[in-house]
């Protein structure tokens, strides 16, 4: 950036850049510095990651139809009796998840089909659905890689994992590619941060990453999604260092390494 | 050096196990100017005692390196569910009386005493109302550093079973429910596995264990929001609603889930639950200071050689938890800059304080940080500390519920003036206003989130004020005066820009 640009021009780029929609942001990278300045009558920028109303599109509207499969409809009924019966709207949260898991992504008509089996206003359901980040209420690709920026990332290189992402599959945060494969999104800390820098795709977590090995990463989930996907060798999810399996330390166990105790140190007087 | 060893306090020795590590050598030295002035007739210093280099044979969670499979089989092998009726048969009574002999602290971040905290569940008379009453078992771990109750969802998860069928036992419920953070996919594939193995084993269900008490466990994933980890936005999104935190009081000890009387702990107090109460409480509170008792497991991120998750003794020397677990700082300890030494929310602390901290709830309470949930984020020289705890305010604006206004408007203006403040386009007295600004906000929200958010921003005023002049001095040289307050160009005036009056 440019320091000696006005410093209200480089606060409201650095706004629309870090936080506003997929949409906004394209146009103000696409368009001058000077286009982006507003004049009095113009809507406000949206300072959030995600809109939080719904607007029909021809893939996204509540006359699609949807319904829980047969798998499924087991799998809810299952999730509803966790719950006291009084209380069947508490499923609403697993039950959103379902539908996305066999929609694809968390649609309009995946919520009212989930308020009308729970009983609830469909309004509740809504609620729900854009409270919490992890519900996509717009289609993503087949692999929706989610990377962690968070402080303890940050520190050990998410920075470079960002770009080497960026620049590999040509996508921003927020978007996807044409081929409809990756999705691109920077999240919050995702909890691994012992394995720093990580990314998730899907529901798998990736870890211990460099610029290098998240590319790698990124092509073999290619290939595996191409015609011959029996060939390919995805990395199994977990640290990609090779030097550890989970969170111990990568150059050698400082502890855990004597004989384990058992039942025997158990208290005489129980 | 050989002739100093002795002077080494046969307490200490005895739990400086393995090779003498650095601050072994430091105790040494230290010893060694008292050692040599001490005659015959001088009475005995009182042994020193030192904490840290705990026993393979005190480590509750064994498997947290994977050393055997998660299955019910291994879990039994290493003590897990080993004479559990009996325990239950004990009685709520027996249970709390041993986890407050234990000393054992809620391991989320408060460090409420546990022990207390369970007992408010069985006021007199809590049998006549006759409804259900829930344990909430937190898993819904966001605090960015931490990492430990990952761990044991996936490799320990029966301890957590187990642990929830005590605690359980303990404040007289009737079901437990463990809500999961939603990215944490495996991890909850990892526990409802346990929990059909277990109920499968007649451990947990009816007649559980068969001593006689009907308890379920039931797991419920959350959907991605770090303030669901608050008890009361738990509960909130357990019930299938947005998860904003309610008003206390009414505690959830008297009106929590689905109305009823719960309890949210922790997973890491609810798995070492079973183990303490198997051991003795005497045994848990061997370790660690007065207070601050128990092992604990520390998750160390951040500019470390060996980035790892341990269990340790509660109040180990930072430098010597650093050092002995985790390879030391990277380019050694003199490369260090600050640490934060229990999640993002606690006040970072710069080098000369982490020199000698202890790592427990009181001795950070002192240095005016906390222990938290022990994430410890080092930082060596090369991080650009402004970034960092900025990074930290986009998360928490990112975070914030919306519901109450001081964190909603106040986490977003935060993070605009640290994002400012990184390039240095501010005003010294702009350093106050932060403070002031956080001040306002800390203590006067729903939920601790106005407080988390405020304190990492304290902690970087207090220990790097400097640092933020020295960069607003810089950018002030390079773009040609000083700019004035809310960022405008020194010249924005002249240009006839809009700015506030008075400027």
């Amino acid at each position: 950036m440019n320091p000696l640009l006005p410093s209200r021009m480089i606060l409201r780029t650095l706004a629309t850049a870090a936080t506003a929609s997929q949409v906004v942001s394209i146009s103000a990278r696409a368009l001058p510095i000077a286009a982006v300045r507003r004049g009095l009558s113009t809507t406000a920028i949206r300072r959030s990651d995600a809109l939080a109303v719904h607007r029909d599109t021809p893939e996204n509207n509540p006359s699609i139809p949807f319904k829980f499969n047969a798998t499924n409809e087991k799998v809810m009924a299952e999730i509803i009796a966790r719950y006291p019966p009084q209380y069947k709207k508490a499923a609403v949260m697993p039950l959103l998840d379902l539908g996305q898991r066999q929609h694809g992504f968390c649609s309009i008509s995946v919520m009212n089909e989930v308020a009308r089996i729970l009983e609830m206003p469909p309004m509740r359901v809504y609620e729900v659905a854009t409270f919490y980040t992890m519900y996509n209420r717009s289609p993503v690709g087949k692999f929706h890689v989610q990377v962690c920026t968070t402080t303890p990332c940050q520190l050990c290189g998410s920075d470079g994992v960002m770009k080497a992402i960026k620049d590999h599959l040509q996508i921003g945060d927020g978007q996807t590619t044409k081929d409809g494969l990756f999705t691109l999104l920077e999240v919050e800390c995702l909890g691994a941060c012992v394995n720093a820098p990580m990314i998730q795709i899907n529901d798998d977590y990736y870890e211990d990453l460099t610029p290098e090995s998240v590319v790698k990463l990124l092509d073999a989930l290619k290939a595996s999604a191409g015609a011959n996907p029996g060939k390919v060798e995805v990395p199994a999810p977990g640290p990609l260092s090779g030097k550890r399996q989970t969170c111990e330390n990568s150059a050698g166990l400082t502890n855990l390494t004597s004989k384990m105790w058992g039942p025997e140190t158990t208290r005489k007087d129980l | 050096m050989l002739s100093v060893r002795p002077a080494i306090t046969h307490a200490a020795a005895s739990r400086l196990l393995i090779p003498l590590t650095t601050s072994a050598v430091r105790l040494a030295a230290t010893t060694a100017t008292k050692a040599s002035s001490r005659g015959l007739a001088t009475v005995a210093d009182a042994p020193k005692k030192t904490y840290g280099g705990l026993k393979d044979q005190d480590r509750i969670f064994q498997n947290l390196y994977g050393h055997h499979g998660a299955d019910l089989k291994s879990a039994m092998k290493y003590g897990d569910w080993h004479k559990t009726k009996e325990i239950i048969q004990k009685g709520d009574n027996w249970i709390i009386s041993e986890i407050k002999k234990s000393g054992l602290r809620g391991r989320g971040g408060a460090g409420f005493p546990s022990g207390l905290k369970w007992s408010f569940m069985n006021p007199p008379g809590w049998e006549k109302a006759g409804v259900p009453r829930y344990l909430v078992v937190n898993a819904d771990e966001g605090e960015p550093g931490t990492c430990k109750d990952r761990e044991i969802m996936r490799k320990d998860p029966h301890k957590l079973i187990e642990g929830c069928l005590v605690a359980g036992r303990a404040m007289n419920a009737t079901a437990a429910y463990i809500y999961i953070r939603g990215e944490f996919y495996h991890e909850a594939t990892a526990v409802q596995r346990a929990i059909q193995e277990a109920y499968a084993a007649g451990l947990i269900g009816k007649n559980a264990c068969g001593s006689g008490y009907d308890f379920d466990v039931y797991l419920h994933r959350g959907m991605g929001a770090y303030v669901c980890g608050e008890e009361t936005s738990l509960i909130e999104s357990l019930e299938g609603k947005p998860g904003k935190p309610r008003l206390k009081p009414p505690f959830p000890a008297a009106v929590g889930l689905f109305g009823c009387p719960s309890t949210v702990a922790n997973v890491e107090t609810v798995a070492v639950a079973p183990t303490i109460c198997r051991r003795g409480g005497e045994w848990f509170d061997s370790f660690g200071r007065d207070r601050n008792s128990g092992t604990k497991l520390f998750c160390i991120s951040g500019h470390v050689n060996n980035p790892c998750t341990v269990e340790e003794e509660m109040s180990i020397p930072l430098r010597e938890l650093i050092d002995r677990h985790c390879g030391g700082v990277k380019g050694g300890w003199d490369n260090l800059l600050a640490v934060i030494p229990g999640g993002s929310s606690t006040p970072v602390l710069p080098k000369h304080i982490c020199d000698d901290v202890l790592m427990d709830f009181d001795a950070l309470k002192d240095a005016q940080s906390g222990l938290g949930t022990a994430a410890v984020i080092v930082m060596d020289k090369s991080t650009d500390i402004v970034r960092a705890i900025s990074r930290l305010s986009k998360f928490y604006k990112h975070e914030s519920c919306g519901q109450c206004t001081p964190c909603r408007e106040g986490s977003k203006w935060t993070y605009q003036i640290m994002q400012r403040f990184e390039k240095g386009m501010g005003r010294a007295r702009e350093i106050d206003m932060l403070q002031e600004l956080t001040k306002q906000v800390e203590g006067h929200t729903i939920c601790a989130l106005g407080e988390a958010f405020a304190w990492p921003l304290q902690g970087l005023i207090r220990h790097f004020r400097p640092e933020l002049e020295a960069r607003m001095q810089e950018f002030a040289k390079i773009s040609g005066g000083e700019v004035k307050a809310g960022g405008w160009a020194h010249n924005a005036d002249k240009k006839e820009e809009l700015i506030s009056p008075g400027q």
